[in-house]
């Protein structure tokens, strides 16, 4: 694979203290892989520790009481939980960018949208202002702004959501940044918008080589969009496949039930099929599979102890009982091979 | 790079579909909605009014605001002097018009720094939190529990009289108001997306302070500003009153009333026109702060 890692995200354990001497872990043992020039899906019900995730790679948890309290994220190599404070904001922007699922709060309203990009441009680079307006310009224009000079000059208040998502994407990408996080950038938008903002991440990702963490609950998005797809739950990863394997035969329980609650069109399917029950209360964590209370597939076993993340080998893995016996198989497959 | 970018530069009709809203100008929105507010635009006339007495008051006055005339002590209001002479046969009405430069200077003085420090402090406590919050709002909420005067005398009594220090007092009874009001401002700007948004682009603190939280709290704290205008003139002026202000025979207001006092009965013009123009300013700074939170507060339609 001649496709470089660029995010190597490693037994991440993220916790949120409720109180004094309890806290709640909502993201726990989640390991995960972004190379280069790939969009990987991050896909789960909301509360599952989508964005959590997100926040711990990028160290944000600035205004809450959530910590990092094991594992590694490694972006090239280097471990961002032990960079200090300092470091970190030299990496931000530069290294790792975020955009966020609402455009229209993204951006602040005080500021003109170019004093904004030229403030996000200059922090990593020593371009002067003039030079960082150039780039400013520039870059409206590779997101498809049609009259940047226009746009350059107004506030916040007088874009358009699709607009506002374009400039983020700008101010995201001004320092060509080796990863970019995008956290559920559409589901605030229209859908002919969405497809649009959808379409210029793709070519963000073939211009640049850029590996891309796209976060969301939308399965046609992931559908469309990527390459590889996790998919969480509770907290953790529950199934990894490439994403024509993931739609074609799901295997854990979960992603099938995801997938079947999609509506399918002239399917003729009077009531959608659903999940019974919700996710989990963070703090009331059943013990054994935490997905066993919905699962239709559930055994005693699956009541009982928390089946690992088996990996089956071709990039899938799967956090069920039912394939335990899949995975060793691969492995003497490996085994043998090697 | 220029060269790759031109490359990637889309067909501009490819959105077309997505158009820049009409240019609409917050600030012409917000004087509209102002000027249906009928009070509030007549206090800020005055208030302007009152300004400009300050700035050009001493050298439009019909005579000289310390002049001894000892032919007309205490003389009524007359076609010669409007609102009559004091005891020493000073003009009142050039002592008005002088004394507006003292009194709205120094409660001007007082609020602005104490405005500034106010703000510097409350941002800090809502940005930081911790030690330096619980700090900030204890002692705010100590100087809280005093009503505003006694502190001011207090103040006064430590530090000694005289205008500096009156506004010293003054300034530091405004300061916790300011720090409450921005430390809570603070509090939900810091909330907001776009700082996460500065935070995600690895901007440093400081600037993520003034840059972007500041500007989204100043609108809370220009109400305050008005207000507290008001109230520090009352303060001054009250503080004068009392003696521990300007000198008794600087054309202060409250100085003015409070040599005046001594004749109610006998010459009821040295504490009616100097009264009725605290009255007149203080009340001024309310409505127009009201109409300004008015005008400002989304909740209020």
């Amino acid at each position: 694979m001649t496709e470089q890692v660029l995010l190597d995200v490693r037994n991440l354990r993220t916790e949120f203290k409720t109180g004094r001497k309890q806290s709640v872990t909502a993201v726990n043992g989640v390991s995960f892989q972004v190379r280069s020039g790939e969009i990987v899906g991050l896909v789960g019900e909301s509360g599952c520790g989508k964005s959590v995730t997100s926040l711990s790679i990028m160290q944000l948890f600035r205004n809450t009481n959530g910590r990092v309290t094991d594992g590694q994220v490694l972006l090239k190599g280097k471990d961002l939980l032990k960079c200090s404070e300092k470091e970190m904001r030299a990496i931000r922007g530069k290294e790792i960018s975020m955009i966020f699922q609402e455009p229209m709060s993204s951006l602040n309203p005080s500021m003109r949208i170019d004093a904004q990009l030229i403030e996000a441009i200059r922090l990593h680079t020593d371009l002067d202002k003039k030079a960082a307006r150039e780039h400013a310009l520039d870059m409206l224009g590779r997101v498809g702004i049609a009259n940047p000079a226009m746009v350059l000059r107004s506030f916040p208040h007088q874009l358009s959501g699709g607009m506002s998502q374009r400039v983020m994407i700008a101010m995201a990408m001004c320092c060509d940044p080796t990863v970019l996080i995008a956290d559920e950038p559409t589901t605030a938008l229209d859908v002919t918008i969405q497809a649009q903002i959808l379409q210029l991440m793709r070519k963000i990702k073939e211009e640049n080589d850029t590996g891309i963490l796209l976060i969301t609950h939308d399965l046609g998005v992931v559908a469309e969009m990527c390459s590889r797809v996790i998919v969480m739950y509770a907290g953790r990863i529950v199934e990894e496949a490439p994403v024509e394997e993931l739609f074609a035969c799901p295997k854990h329980p979960y992603t099938q039930g995801l997938i079947a609650s999609v509506p399918k069109l002239g399917s003729g399917v009077t009531s959608l099929p659903s999940i019974p029950g919700s996710v989990p209360d963070l703090s009331l964590m059943p013990e054994g599979c935490k997905f066993a209370p919905r699962c239709s597939k559930a055994c005693e076993r699956c009541h009982k102890a928390e089946p690992a993340l088996f990996d089956l080998g071709g990039d899938r893995k799967s956090r069920c009982w039912l394939h335990e016996a899949e995975q060793v198989k691969t492995d003497n497959k490996e085994a043998t091979g090697a | 790079m220029s060269e790759n970018t031109h490359s990637v530069t889309p067909n501009p009709n490819e959105f077309m579909d997505d158009p820049v809203l009409q240019n609409r100008s917050r600030t012409r929105e917000f004087f509209k909605k102002f000027f249906q507010r009928k009070t509030a635009v007549v206090a800020g006339c005055f208030i302007l009014f009152l300004i400009i007495i300050a700035i050009i008051g001493p050298s439009i006055a019909p005579y000289d605001p310390s002049a001894y005339d000892y032919s007309a002590i205490r003389s009524g209001p007359s076609a010669q002097h409007i609102m009559g002479t004091d005891e020493f046969g000073r003009d009142v009405f050039s002592r008005l018009l002088a004394g507006a430069r003292l009194s709205l200077g120094s409660a001007l003085a007082a609020v602005v720094v104490g405005a500034a420090l106010g703000t510097i402090l409350g941002i800090l406590a809502g940005y930081y939190g911790g030690i330096l919050e619980a700090l900030v709002m204890r002692s705010s909420d100590v100087l809280f529990a005093m009503p505003d005067i006694l502190l001011c005398i207090a103040i006064v009594a430590i530090i000694g009289p005289g205008l500096i220090n009156v506004i010293i007092a003054v300034t530091v009874f405004t300061i916790p108001s300011f720090a409450r009001i921005m430390r809570s401002a603070t509090l939900s700007v810091k909330g907001s997306l776009y700082v996460e948004v500065a935070r995600s682009l690895g901007c440093p603190d400081r600037r993520i302070l003034i840059k972007h939280i500041f500007p989204g709290t100043v609108q809370s704290m220009i109400v305050n500003f008005t207000m507290r205008i008001g109230s520090a003139i009352l303060a001054a002026s009250s503080l004068s009153f009392l003696g521990f202000g300007a000198d008794v025979s600087a054309p202060e207001w409250g100085a003015m009333l409070s040599s005046g006092r001594n004749y109610i009965g006998v010459a009821d013009h040295l504490i009616l026109f100097p009264g009725l123009i605290i009255f007149l300013t203080v009340l001024a700074f309310n409505l127009f702060g009201d109409g300004l939170r008015d005008t400002l507060d989304p909740k209020v339609k």
